[in-house]
This record gives structure tokens, C-alpha cells and sequence, in this order.
């Protein structure tokens, strides 16, 4: 499974790269991997966050429900998605359909791209912090096959919150990490400066990643067909496992993690 | 697939932190046990009032002039809340390992193992509160501002399966900066790890009651420390997901007076109640008084249906 990423980089330029402008984001990969894709809208508390884009559609012939974090291609479009920070209305909002998902036992996929949890007054007071823990801890016990695939940024909490997952696999260009390399720098030795020296020592690339067995897969960038038939065969493979091997392997997926 | 991250008894370096002890000066000031200090005095860090270290124990370390809630270390929060000699402690052997090799890291860690005498950012295991069952965990802002590395994500992951195991309750004192940068995305994914074993704890219909102490923030706010069936908290602690720096540099803005403090949360829903520190072992006392009644018909019942079958 495992792809050596076609070139060897510099570990601060994957993080730059992945916030390029010019990266597929969620809409990219819902549009060439799904189809009929139907966007479910509003978390039914409070309101509606475009950071987060949520719906069904069919994988091949197999109905999944996706949920992605979309960043948006121009400034207009990056302001109504808010650049990707999801308030917690969005957390909730991909909180229901997966609830929605779990009742018609159908697979749920989640694209991982954001800087982070939007950090501001309303988002704190709505709950930033329970929605996140929410989603955790729900999606533990969620019966219905996951899998989360880390597309561009995977920006700390923010990131995690969407990727409790079966599976966790990432693009070979996206990175995931703790902490942004610069806010890292600047609480060690303040100095942004040193965000590539934090990057490095983060171990943030996918590769770092999956020597340390934290993530599944590494997935080829660009091959939007290739990732499509990789989803597809994965989730036939958990839909045969029953509900209780399924939360059981999930749960042993991170209890085992750092120990 | 794990990453072996954590020295399970490693003896060597136990014993000379023992050593160590012995020799150490209290870093804490309000720790410090010999008679001569108690007398010592140490000036209120908001009315500047020179108060005694022995005033400030009495009155639960919280400032008799202007209120002010001294920082409690965590063995000394075990103390205060649980009855006299109960607390049998889990897994203080586990100890971190460097295994990004992180630039300092060690550095660090030998830092925060001396300023708190403890091994890690986390206290786990059992003890009383009234006569009750309770397993606790109480996380220490000495040892690296209790961020959460592997082995803080560890402890509490046990002390709730161990819970989950033997139908106890669990008591949770929480105070951090959230996810340990110094050990990447092993720190992060402990966010999950814990947060999985509090569903299975719960789902067993097990209780657990959180309390909310200053600051506790970041991915600990975003998981575990709010996961409670009961979310209590000290007055004036912060409780948040980003840091206020964080969001003030961001918005351009300067922040409500009032922003992330336990009372304004509490208004906005997330708290169930604010406790004051001189009630906090009876209340808890009450909490788990009314869960062990229902907890044993629960019980009784289920073996009613066993023995029936």
C-alpha cells in the first residue's frame, strides 16, 4: 500500500505547498470521484458554516455520504467558506450526517484540508471546543465504515475532529500536523523564522506519518481515479466486517497510538 | 503499527528522581512543608497582600484579602478533594521519550520533572471522596503547562478503562495548554485516544464528572475536558479552545474582559456549575452519593436478568 512520494522535499515546502492556490480542494475531488452528489446544508442548532460541504452521492455505485472541508478557489469564494476554518456549526453539521449516514449503514468519506478550527469570539462561544470533542468522541462509536483522506492542510483539532476514522490516508503533498510550524516556532523560540526548522522536527509529511503508523495510505497526487478505486475497493473490504469488529478495530486503530 | 513511546518502569531513572527529591528544594513556594516556612510570607499575586503560606493552606489556597485562586498542584488537588489516605495511585512509572527526537525536548522534560516532582503531567488511580469509589486523574501546570504527550494520553486512557472494567466513576481535575507540540501528531491522536475510551466508559453507564480548573485549553478543552456528564469549574478559570492571544491577533480586536472565563462559559452553556474551592470535596461527595444509589439498582437489575435466564 505503502508509495514512496515522488520526490524527496523539503519538510517546510509540503507545508507551503499545501497551502498552495492553485490545490484541487474538496469540491475538486467530490466533482471527478462522485456523483449525484446532493449538498446537505445547516447543523439544526444554529446555523450553516461553508467551511464545511457535506452530502450523498454514489462512489461507483456504492452510496456514500462525504463530507469535506472546502477552502474555496477565488477571494470570493475563500471568504464564504471562510478559508477552510470551520466554526462549530460546521463540526455539527458533518456530525449530523454522519449520524445520518450510521442509520442507513452507509460509508462515510471526509476530505481533510484546513488550517485549523476557526478561532474567534462567536466560534468559542458556540462551543469550538465541545464540538470538536463531540465529533471525537461520536465518531468512535459511529457504526458505519469511515475513511478521511487529508487533501491539502491538516491543520491540528480542526483536522482531527473530521478524522476518527477507519482509515486515514493522505495525499503525498498534504501534511498534518499538532501545530502550525510557525506558531510552533514562535512559542519555542519567538521567532517565525525557525518554521522550517519546526516543520522538520514536527513530522508532519505523509511519509513521516506512516513510518510512525499513524496514517494507512499515501496517496499519489493528481490521480483522482487511482484514489477513487482505492476508496471504493477499501470500503467494500470494511462493509464486510461486522459493527462490532469494525468499532472494535477502530478503537484499537488509536488506542495503540504513542504506546 | 504504534510507535514504542514510553518507558514502562524504567527503574533507573525512577530512582534518581527519588534521589533527586531529596535533595531538591520545594520549587513551589506554597509547597514547601518544613515549620519555618509556613510562617514564611508571600505577597497575593493581584492585591500584592503579604499573606503567610500557612493563611493561604487554610483558606484552600485561595487569597483571604481579594479572592485570588492560587495555581494547586496536582498531588495537592488529590489531597484536598479525596478523604485522608485513600489515594492509591496508577502508573507513575510511565515516563516520556523523545521519540521525534525533538529539538530540547529532554531538556524539557528533565525541567518539568523537577519543577513538579512528578514523572509526567498527569496523576491517575483510586481513591475515596466520602466513603465513594472514585478513579481520578488530575493534570499538573507544573510539568510543561499539563500539555498532553503520549504518556498524559496514556495514563488517562487506563484510568478510564480501568473504570469502564470495574464500574467506577471518574473524577477528572483538568488543567492544560492542550496538545504537547514536542511529540507532533503522537500528541494530537491522544485527543482521540482519550476520547474514545470516555465513549466506552459512558456508554457502560459509567459517571464522569470533570473539573474545569485554569487555564485548561487547546485540544484538552476539545476533548476529554469536555466530554463530562457533569462539567464543573473553578470561578475565574480559563476555558477555551484557542488561546486569547491567538484570537486577538487574529480579529485585530481586544477581547470582552469576561472572554473564556469559567463564568461567561457557563452563560454561554458549556458548564453545568461554578464551585468555589472550599465546597468542592462535598459537592463532589453529593455528585457521586446520588450516582451510586442508581448505579446499584442498575446493577441489581442487570443481575436480576442474568439469574433469570
Amino acid at each position: 500500500m505503502f508509495r514512496q512520494a515522488s520526490k524527496p522535499q523539503d519538510d517546510y515546502q509540503v507545508v507551503l505547498g499545501a497551502r498552495g492556490e492553485n490545490r484541487s480542494t474538496a469540491k475538486d475531488y467530490i466533482q471527478s470521484m462522485i456523483s449525484d452528489f446532493m449538498e446537505f446544508h445547516g447543523d439544526r442548532y444554529y446555523g450553516e458554516d461553508e467551511a464545511i460541504i457535506a452530502g450523498i452521492g454514489f462512489l461507483g455505485d456504492l452510496p456514500i455520504t462525504v463530507i469535506g472541508i472546502e477552502k474555496g478557489k477565488d477571494t470570493n469564494e475563500r471568504i464564504r467558506h471562510n478559508f477552510g476554518s470551520a466554526h462549530p456549526e460546521g463540526y455539527r453539521k458533518a456530525l449530523r450526517l454522519m449520524k445520518q449516514a450510521e442509520k442507513f449503514h452507509r460509508p462515510v468519506l471526509c476530505l481533510v484540508d484546513t488550517a485549523g478550527a476557526y478561532c474567534g469570539i462567536d466560534a468559542e462561544e458556540r462551543g469550538q471546543g465541545r464540538a470538536i470533542a463531540d465529533n471525537l468522541a461520536e465518531m468512535a462509536d459511529l457504526k458505519t465504515p469511515m475513511i478521511s483522506v487529508v487533501i491539502g492542510e491538516g491543520g491540528s483539532g480542526g483536522a482531527l475532529a473530521l478524522s476518527h476514522t477507519d482509515r486515514i490516508w493522505m495525499m503525498e503533498d498534504a501534511y498534518f500536523s499538532v501545530v502550525s510550524p510557525e506558531s510552533c516556532a514562535n512559542i519555542l523560540w519567538k521567532s517565525t523564522e525557525k518554521a522550517d526548522v519546526a516543520a522538520k522536527a514536527l513530522g508532519l509529511t505523509a511519509n513521516r506519518l506512516y513510518e510512525m503508523g499513524l496514517i494507512e495510505k499515501i496517496c499519489r497526487k493528481g490521480k483522482m481515479k487511482e484514489l477513487s478505486e482505492n476508496l471504493k475497493k477499501e470500503f467494500r473490504l470494511l462493509l464486510a466486517k461486522s459493527v462490532e469488529e469494525l468499532l472494535e478495530e477502530r478503537y484499537q486503530r488509536f488506542r495503540k497510538i504513542g504506546y | 503499527m504504534g510507535v514504542p513511546n514510553i518507558v514502562d518502569g524504567d527503574t533507573k531513572r525512577c530512582i534518581g528522581m527519588e534521589l533527586k527529591k531529596l535533595f531538591l528544594k520545594a520549587n513551589n513556594e506554597l509547597e514547601n512543608t518544613n515549620g519555618r516556612a509556613k510562617s514564611r510570607k508571600i505577597s497575593c499575586k493581584t492585591c500584592q497582600k503579604k499573606l503567610t503560606v500557612e493563611e493561604i493552606r487554610a483558606n484552600s489556597f485561595v487569597c483571604p484579602a481579594c479572592g485570588y485562586y492560587f495555581p494547586v498542584r496536582a498531588r495537592r488537588r488529590i489531597l484536598m478533594l479525596t478523604d485522608k489516605r485513600s489515594f492509591h495511585e496508577m502508573d507513575r512509572e510511565l515516563v516520556s521519550k523523545n521519540v521525534l527526537e525533538f529539538p530540547e525536548y529532554e531538556e524539557k522534560l528533565q525541567q518539568a520533572m523537577e519543577k513538579s516532582r512528578e514523572n509526567e503531567g498527569v496523576i491517575c488511580g483510586v481513591a475515596t471522596i466520602q466513603g465513594q469509589r472514585v478513579c481520578l486523574f488530575s493534570m499538573d501546570s507544573n510539568f510543561m503547562m499539563g500539555s498532553m504527550g503520549a504518556v498524559v494520553g496514556e495514563k488517562i486512557t487506563r484510568i478510564f478503562e480501568y473504570a469502564t472494567v470495574e464500574h467506577l466513576p471518574v473524577l477528572g481535575i483538568t488543567v492544560s495548554g492542550g496538545a504537547r507540540m514536542q511529540e507532533g501528531m503522537l500528541s494530537l491522536m491522544q485527543m482521540s485516544k482519550v476520547s474514545q475510551a470516555v465513549k466506552r466508559h459512558s456508554k457502560a453507564g459509567n459517571l464522569y464528572v470533570v473539573l474545569l480548573t485554569n487555564p485548561t485549553t487547546g485540544g484538552v478543552d476539545a476533548s476529554f475536558a469536555m466530554l463530562g456528564d457533569i462539567t464543573l469549574a473553578e470561578p475565574g478559570a480559563r476555558v477555551g479552545f484557542a488561546g486569547p492571544r491567538v484570537i486577538e491577533k487574529s480579529l485585530n480586536q481586544a477581547l470582552p474582559k469576561n472572554f473564556q472565563m469559567s463564568e461567561r462559559v457557563l452563560e454561554c452553556g458549556f458548564i453545568d456549575a461554578i464551585v468555589p474551592r472550599n465546597q468542592q470535596k462535598e459537592y463532589l461527595g453529593k455528585i457521586l452519593k446520588l450516582h451510586a444509589r442508581l448505579g446499584e439498582e442498575y446493577r441489581m437489575e442487570e443481575d436480576h436478568v442474568s439469574t433469570g435466564k
